[in-house]
């Protein structure tokens, strides 16, 4: 029979009054696009290999490179989109599952994009954060109701003693952070070495941290220890006394915004010598990370693993619980912060992934949005949101995402995708085909060393420097001069064509209302 | 129109305002004129939509009783009050608030004072009752005071539900004070003409706070002038809270209500929540308030240093954000406090015994032409007086 075909998805088109036939992009492009033919000595292009992930248009000397969308036109449809077509023929053709990498693509509603900050006039004064103090350090972890201070009230006198003041309160571990930003989990195996390596420096010199994911800690990043939260995942992969010990905070993951209630996999042709030394198993063999962790099946299990790695790390850090936004999200929240996780870290379902089943990423979960606001009011009303931290992640694309996130009621925000992005990530979602051209979702050695980790460090460290001068500049704007002025600080925030019940899970008051 | 008490309870209006307190340390008594001259010095920064006073130590004679100052508007409001009041009080004395004609003050409500026991309380929360080996939990019932003398520090929450009660479910019933021996007198039109109608130079008091008012909207409403009053505080407070969506969710937590979006009353419960019930003191109710930079912090001793991070890290839901100046008082004490930029005016000065806190030094002139010691409280440093003479409690 005639057997349909996958119609490419990018068109490249070379220019060749351009073209050197330097061969550059030939040398580049791990999907082996180009090719030289010496007998016409010209360089071809295989249109149907490029991902589009723009390397070879980016490094071509003379410009001659232009990747366009493939612009074949199929009978329009509403339902039987392109997409779902070349879908269905992929799958006729192996008969697998889809896997795709990064967050998920569908126009559903980013809930951002529906919120307006306020700012202040005449009536409050608005702050230069050029002139002014304008505080962002954030402290995260499990905070008590209220500090017992003994107290001089029956004494009588007219001069100011609060250097005589002591506490009484026990204070729990907290993490500092300088910047309410912090890098989401991304394990060594599912990025390169220099990738980590560029997230550890980029935490250590912003005051930040980042996490490791289920990747273990590759000896080398072991010094950037105070800057980075170590994981522990069902796989448990790279889990020991001085990896424990070694981060600052411990974060059990439970579940990832890009694929709720799925495990992980990482194949052993990724499996080199340093990650199974890292992640301690044979070289070759693949990573199966189990969709639940075996020894929890209940709220009562994870609370005993809580209690372990406290036990473990001799209550010195916070140990916090990530679990995907998913329907009952502010429930679970709850029972996670009860079973006392010191910080707990959502994954909305625009959270990115290296590798995820298609149908998985782009159907379930709910967006970080509105799973911010019912967690944030559900502790509340329990009358334990002090008790954790929240740290929200999955779908944060810039200095805007994260103020309102916060004035919603998280802590902090995780930031991954827009951190790869500054590594020059292009989302073209082949992150699982390990060939990566960008040198950060590829273990070959021949890819990973275009990533320089002293240039990575710095750009990452440029984004979280410009996001926050940002956000000082919108806090400015409102009044405030201390993101904990924001936190939770709903009456900053207008919903603009949202639903009643849209408004109401927000917690919002439409635009147009006042006070 | 004249009945709804509608303006100010129904959303949150930023106001600009002149404020003054003088207090004497020893607990002398003077009369309401000092502070109705030095309010009036500050005509300028009030626009005839509102003024009032706070006085401590004036109803000496029942200063054993919780004094309700309230505001009605008509007489079933006034009724169904006074029904509601008897259920849980005794009431040992009620009158009409004096007042005198005043060409600009154009009187809306029924003033009424009250002089009150609580003889019976409810027990509005539950309670774990043991009978035998069986535990069970308690929602309704009484519990009497015994003889009248009640040590049981519930009593004070006690007072505050019924106020809470009086404004949100009775219409047309407003509760402007309810602490002992001490009352707010307020209303709509310039302070000084608030004063006279009032007729508060003929009260004596030991503490004394005013507020004239400059809202951005028009109120017919009496009960949206300041000083904003609970138990014993009063608090007249100049300036617009933007981190008020985050303090009143946190103070939603402990339990208090903002039902009169007016950012007073969110500064009242604060100052209660944490001088009351967490037991702190002034300073570091202050240093909540209007906490200290961290570029500050870090510079401190290594054990200041922890102090004053902890309390940032517990109480960062409770910083104050955005411009004021307030003073707040209880029957012990008057506190100035300036937000931690301070970006609205406050000046203090000391007299002998006498403190004295003013948006303008004119205002303390005024009454003090010659004070030991004037001078501009910095951003976030609370001046504070406090009462020595207790026999007046």
């Amino acid at each position: 029979m005639a057997k349909p075909k996958v119609a490419s998805e990018f068109i490249v088109e070379r220019d060749e009054e351009k073209c050197i036939t330097c061969q550059v992009c030939c040398r580049m492009c791990s999907n082996d696009v180009h090719t030289y033919d010496s007998e016409t000595d010209k360089v071809n292009s295989d249109s149907t290999k490029c991902v589009g992930c723009h390397f070879c248009e980016t490094f071509c000397p003379t410009g001659a490179l232009i990747i366009r969308r493939n612009p074949s036109e199929l009978k329009l449809n509403t339902n039987w989109t392109a997409r779902v077509i070349t879908e269905i023929t992929k799958q006729a053709e192996t008969g697998g599952v889809l896997l795709t990498g990064m967050g998920c693509d569908k126009p559903y509603p980013v809930y951002f994009d529906h919120l307006l900050l306020n700012a202040s006039q005449v009536t409050n004064p608005s702050i230069d954060p050029l002139r002014e103090p304008m505080e962002l350090r954030t402290y995260l972890g499990r905070k008590p109701d209220h500090l017992e201070i003994p107290n001089y009230k029956l004494q009588i006198t007219n001069e100011l003693r609060t250097t005589n003041y002591k506490l009484q309160t026990k204070i729990y571990p907290q993490l500092k952070l300088e910047t309410p930003i912090l890098f989401s989990a991304m394990s060594y195996g599912s990025i390169s070495l220099n990738a980590c390596k560029s997230l550890a420096r980029a935490a250590e010199e912003a005051g930040t941290l980042y996490n490791t994911g289920e990747g273990g800690l590759h000896k080398d990043l072991y010094k950037y220890g105070t800057n980075t939260i170590v994981q522990v995942a069902s796989g448990r992969f790279g889990v020991h006394k001085e990896y424990l010990d070694a981060g600052a905070a411990i974060e059990i993951k439970i579940g990832q915004g890009a694929k709720p209630g799925i495990g992980g996999h990482l194949p052993g042709e990724k499996v080199s010598e340093e990650i199974s030394e890292t992640r301690m198993i044979p070289v070759g063999t693949d990573a199966l990370s189990p969709a639940p962790h075996h020894d929890i099946y209940s709220i009562e299990d994870l609370k005993q693993l809580i209690f372990a790695l406290k036990e473990a790390t001799r209550y010195k850090k916070p140990v916090g619980v990530k679990i995907a936004a998913v329907h009952n999200v502010a429930p679970i929240a709850s029972g996670i912060v009860r079973a006392g996780a010191d910080f707990v870290a959502i994954d909305g379902i625009r959270g990115g992934t290296g590798a995820a089943p298609m149908v998985i990423r782009d159907n379930v979960g709910i967006p970080i949005e509105l799973a911010i606001a019912v967690v944030d009011q559900r502790l509340r009303e329990e009358g334990i949101r002090n008790q954790a931290s929240l740290v929200a992640g999955g779908g944060i694309r810039n200095s805007a995402d994260v103020i309102k996130a916060i004035a919603l009621g998280a802590d902090a925000v995780y930031i991954a995708t827009a951190a790869l992005v500054a590594l020059g990530c292009h989302l073209c979602q082949k992150c699982y085909t390990g060939k990566c051209n960008w040198g950060i979702a590829t273990q070959d050695p021949y890819l990973t060393k275009r990533l320089n980790p002293e240039i990575g460090t710095r750009r990452l460290v440029n984004l979280l420097r410009a996001w926050s001068m940002e956000i000082k500049e919108m806090l400015g704007g409102m009044g405030i001069n201390a993101i904990e002025s924001l936190r939770g600080n709903r009456e900053q925030l207008r919903g603009v064509g949202l639903s009643d019940s849209d408004l109401k899970l927000l917690g919002i008051k439409p635009a147009g209302e006042a006070w | 129109m004249e009945k709804k008490l509608i303006p100010d309870k129904d959303y949150r209006i930023p106001s600009s305002c002149g404020l003054a307190g003088i207090m004497s340390q020893d607990g002398k008594l003077f009369s309401g004129e000092a502070i109705i001259k030095s309010i009036a010095t500050m005509h300028e920064r009030s626009n005839g939509l509102g003024g009032g006073f706070a006085g401590y130590g004036i109803y000496p004679q029942f200063k054993d009783f919780w004094c309700f100052h309230l505001l009605y508007d008509n007489e079933e409001a006034k009724r169904t009050t006074e029904e509601y009041l008897k259920l849980d009080y005794e009431i040992e004395d009620d009158e009409a608030i004096p007042t005198r004609k005043v060409a600009n003050v154009q009187p809306r409500h029924i003033l009424w004072r009250y002089f009150l026991k609580p003889e019976i309380y409810p027990v509005r929360n539950s309670r774990i009752v043991t009978v035998g080996t069986e535990q069970y939990r308690q929602n309704e019932g009484t519990l009497k005071i015994s003889n009248g003398v009640n040590t049981d520090k519930n009593e004070e929450d006690f007072i505050v539900e019924t106020v809470m009660y009086i404004n949100k479910q009775i219409d047309g019933a407003f509760v402007v004070s309810s602490g002992k021996n001490m009352g707010i007198f307020k209303g709509v039109g310039y302070p000084e003409d608030i004063g006279r109608f009032y007729r508060l130079e003929e009260y004596e008091g030991y503490l004394w706070t005013a507020h004239g008012r400059f809202p951005t909207n028009t109120v017919g409403w009496w009960g949206g002038a300041h000083p904003f009053g609970i138990l014993d505080w009063s608090v007249v407070h100049n300036g617009e809270i933007s981190s008020y969506g985050i303090n009143q969710r946190y103070l939603l937590n402990f339990e208090y209500d903002c039902t009169l979006y007016t950012d007073t009353e969110v500064m009242a419960y604060l100052f209660d929540l944490l001088y009351r019930k967490h037991n702190l003191d002034f300073e570091i109710v202050a240093k909540i308030l209007s906490a200290p930079f961290w570029d500050e912090i870090e510079r401190m001793p290594e054990k200041e240093k922890e102090f004053y991070l902890s309390l940032r890290m517990i109480y960062g839901s409770a910083l104050v954000n955005g411009p004021f100046a307030v003073v707040v008082a209880n029957s012990t004490s008057m506190v100035g406090l300036n937000d931690r930029i301070k970006l609205r005016p406050l000046v203090a000065a000391r007299k002998d015994d006498f403190l004295y806190l003013a948006s303008e030094e004119s205002a303390i002139r005024e009454v003090c032409p010659a004070p030991d010691k004037v001078w501009s409280p910095k951003a976030g440093e609370p001046v504070i007086g406090k009462l020595k003479n207790k026999s007046l409690l």
